[in-house]
């Protein structure tokens, strides 16, 4: 059980900045397979210049996008995960945890804390892909629940950026009831008339979006991301036709009602902090 | 009558066959009375043996059986005044959900019932018990209805999840499922859940969140079909039943791991061999829960749904690590090492 032995995250300032300094000059996009300069590419917040495809940042990255400098506390840094179910397919559960760890150094697929955005205090939780595809177990069900509960005790907005492959199913039923349990945390948002706005990653699909990430009072989505409940491999199976250009992305999703706004991620924090400013009565610090 | 048996099943058809056989003669010396009893006994040993010891996918395949009582058997078992109450008043009316109001020994209740059919005609029309977003907003909407009027909710789940399709994902399914769940936890009034069939993932949930969560002693109650968790994770729908085992999918699992409240038990075979046995073994639990829940002011009701769901979870906290540190000199050597990574 290497991972327990972890550092444990309880920083000041989003660590493995060195992580991003660029080991060669060229990027190439995994879209459009352009290649760029990869100083270009970063100022763009890893936005392709060319075709506008938005890569995945990792938590820390987001929280470097949107965090003010110097102001994220990471919270709830001592939960980890659990095999509840002893549940072993081509390799075990527990091994497959150990391997994200190692590969993340993360201990599950999200990272909560506060901080400020221009100045406006948050509670913020962030999911990260890369710890097996952002799915959701009893970790990332508790740590989402315990930081929206944070934010009620303290009056604080809530922003949750949400990027997933659904429920975990090595988890079995416990994953599908995290689905309950954050949905139950919004209710009580809701009810204390605390803001929550969730913002919308490649990809959000399933478990996570028929919980929590729909439950934005206001839903933001980055430009071309997968949203929806069903995959679309799953959709196209089940209905042998070709699916829609532009099926479920977020554009799409938008159009039929789903999303209030999609904000090119260069424009994300400044979206966030006016929306803040309408919420909050408190003038930023 | 000729219920569809499946492999497992297949020394009890035999014996059955036999048996009919030999009670069919017109004459029967005391030998075949003799055998005849003789298989009696065989034939319930052999039940007891198969059904007693059924795997995960043995309970999967029962609770997808064509012939087992669906929602609406239910309902006209247990209720009287059925009255279905249709559409969602935004876009259509799902026939995959019936919802509607009922007397239950006299008190007014709101059903809702995830309806699948009982041949291929019926199943087509009621799209397998597959719902579309217009179906959770038809549940939600005469659960609120429920609420405003201080009825008791009562909800059957069965089905094999939400329905993936086009259309379903235009009209924000997702969103569908996560704003019942959502309002479900604010209803002022006792929902109580039963899980008849089968209960797939979201799909079920949406309508699914109860003070009382009880489970068919052979319905499934899980994340992903075994047959969709196959797929993913073994790469081979074949492995359905690794897979349904490994889910921990069964009612016993689910009571052990805390998720439902209680199991009601099927008469030997599966509630299609003898559905009397079933609605009167439903009813009781309804009733006995009914009354209980209907005895909890508002906010008992409430504070104890939220404490139900709050503590669904499995996790490992840093108390619990330091455990895994035998010794105190590896534990401090962590925590220096911790200092160092924050400074
Ligand atoms: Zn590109």
């Amino acid at each position: 059980m290497v991972w327990f032995r972890k550092k444990k995250y309880t920083v000041l300032e989003a660590p493995q900045k060195k992580d991003r300094i660029p080991d060669g000059l060229w990027h190439k996009c995994e879209n459009c397979l352009n290649i760029l300069y990869k100083k270009d590419f970063e100022a763009n917040f890893k936005v392709c210049p060319k075709c506008n495809y938005h890569q995945r940042l990792t938590c820390w990255e987001r929280i470097d996008l949107l965090i003010d400098k110097g102001t994220f506390v990471e919270d709830n840094v001592d939960i980890y995960p659990a095999d509840p179910l002893g549940f072993v397919d081509s390799k075990p559960y527990s091994q497959r945890l150990e391997e994200a760890q190692k590969k993340t150094e993360l201990a599950d697929a999200v990272v909560t804390g506060s901080g400020t955005i221009n100045g406006y205090r948050v509670e913020i939780a962030v999911m990260d892909f890369r710890f097996i595809g952002g799915s959701m177990g009893s970790v990332v069900g508790e740590k989402v629940t315990r930081s929206f509960e944070h934010a009620l005790e303290h009056n604080l907005p809530v922003i949750a950026v949400c990027t997933s492959g659904g429920a975990r199913m090595q988890e079995g039923i416990l994953s599908l009831m995290q689905m309950a349990k954050t949905s139950i945390a919004v209710a009580r948002l809701n009810e204390a008339r605390i803001p929550y706005i969730t913002v919308l990653t490649h990809p959000t699909t399933a478990g996570v979006m028929a919980s929590f990430a729909s439950l934005g009072d206001v839903v933001i989505a980055e430009p071309n991301a997968l949203i929806g409940f069903a995959g679309p491999r799953v959709i196209q199976q089940t209905i042998n036709q070709i699916l829609p250009k532009g099926f479920q992305l977020s554009e799409f999703v938008c159009e039929h009602g789903f999303i209030d706004i999609v904000v090119h991620r260069k424009e994300l924090k400044k979206t966030l902090s006016t929306l803040l400013s309408f919420f909050t009565k408190t003038s930023p610090v | 009558m000729s219920l569809m048996i499946y492999d497992f099943e297949k020394p009890i058809a035999e014996l059955e066959e036999k048996l009919s056989e030999l009670q069919s003669l017109s004459e029967k010396t005391p030998e075949t009375l003799a055998e005849i009893a003789n298989l009696r006994e065989k034939l319930l040993e052999t039940k007891k043996n198969i059904y007693g010891n059924l795997t995960a996918w043995q309970r999967v395949q029962l609770a997808r059986h064509i012939a087992r009582p669906r929602s609406l058997d239910y309902i006209n078992a247990i209720f009287t005044d059925w009255t279905e109450l249709h559409g969602d008043r935004k876009f259509a009316d799902d026939p995959a959900v019936v919802c509607g109001l009922a007397h239950f020994e006299n008190i007014p209740v709101a059903v809702v019932g995830q309806q699948k059919g009982k041949d291929t005609r019926e199943n087509l029309r009621r799209n397998f018990g597959m719902m579309h977003p217009e179906g959770y907003r038809k549940a939600l909407r005469i659960m609120k209805l429920a609420d405003k009027f201080s009825f008791p909710i009562i909800v059957f789940i069965d089905t094999p999840g939400a329905y993936p399709g086009i259309g379903a994902e235009e009209r924000g399914q997702a969103e569908a499922i996560a704003y019942n769940i959502k309002e479900m936890f604010t209803l002022q009034v006792p929902i109580i859940v039963v899980i008849i069939g089968e209960g797939a993932s979201g799909g079920a949930l949406g309508v699914g969140l109860g003070d009382v969560v009880l489970m068919m002693e052979n319905a499934w109650y899980c994340v992903i079909s075994p047959e969709g968790c196959a797929s993913i994770l073994w790469r081979d729908r074949a492995m359905a039943p690794q897979s349904a085992e490994a889910l921990k999918l069964t009612a016993n699992d689910l009571l052990e791991l805390k998720v439902i409240d209680e199991i009601i038990p099927e008469p030997l075979g599966g509630a299609h061999r003898d559905p009397e046995v079933a609605f009167q073994n439903v009813y009781k639990a309804l009733s006995s829960h009914l009354q209980r829940l209907m005895q909890k002011s508002v906010d008992q009701l409430i504070n104890e749904r939220f404490k139900k769901y709050r503590q669904i979870g499995v996790f490992i906290t840093r108390q619990d690590n330091s455990k895994n540190f035998s010794d105190k000199s590896a534990l401090s050597a962590a925590a220096k090492k911790d200092e160092q990574s924050r400074g």
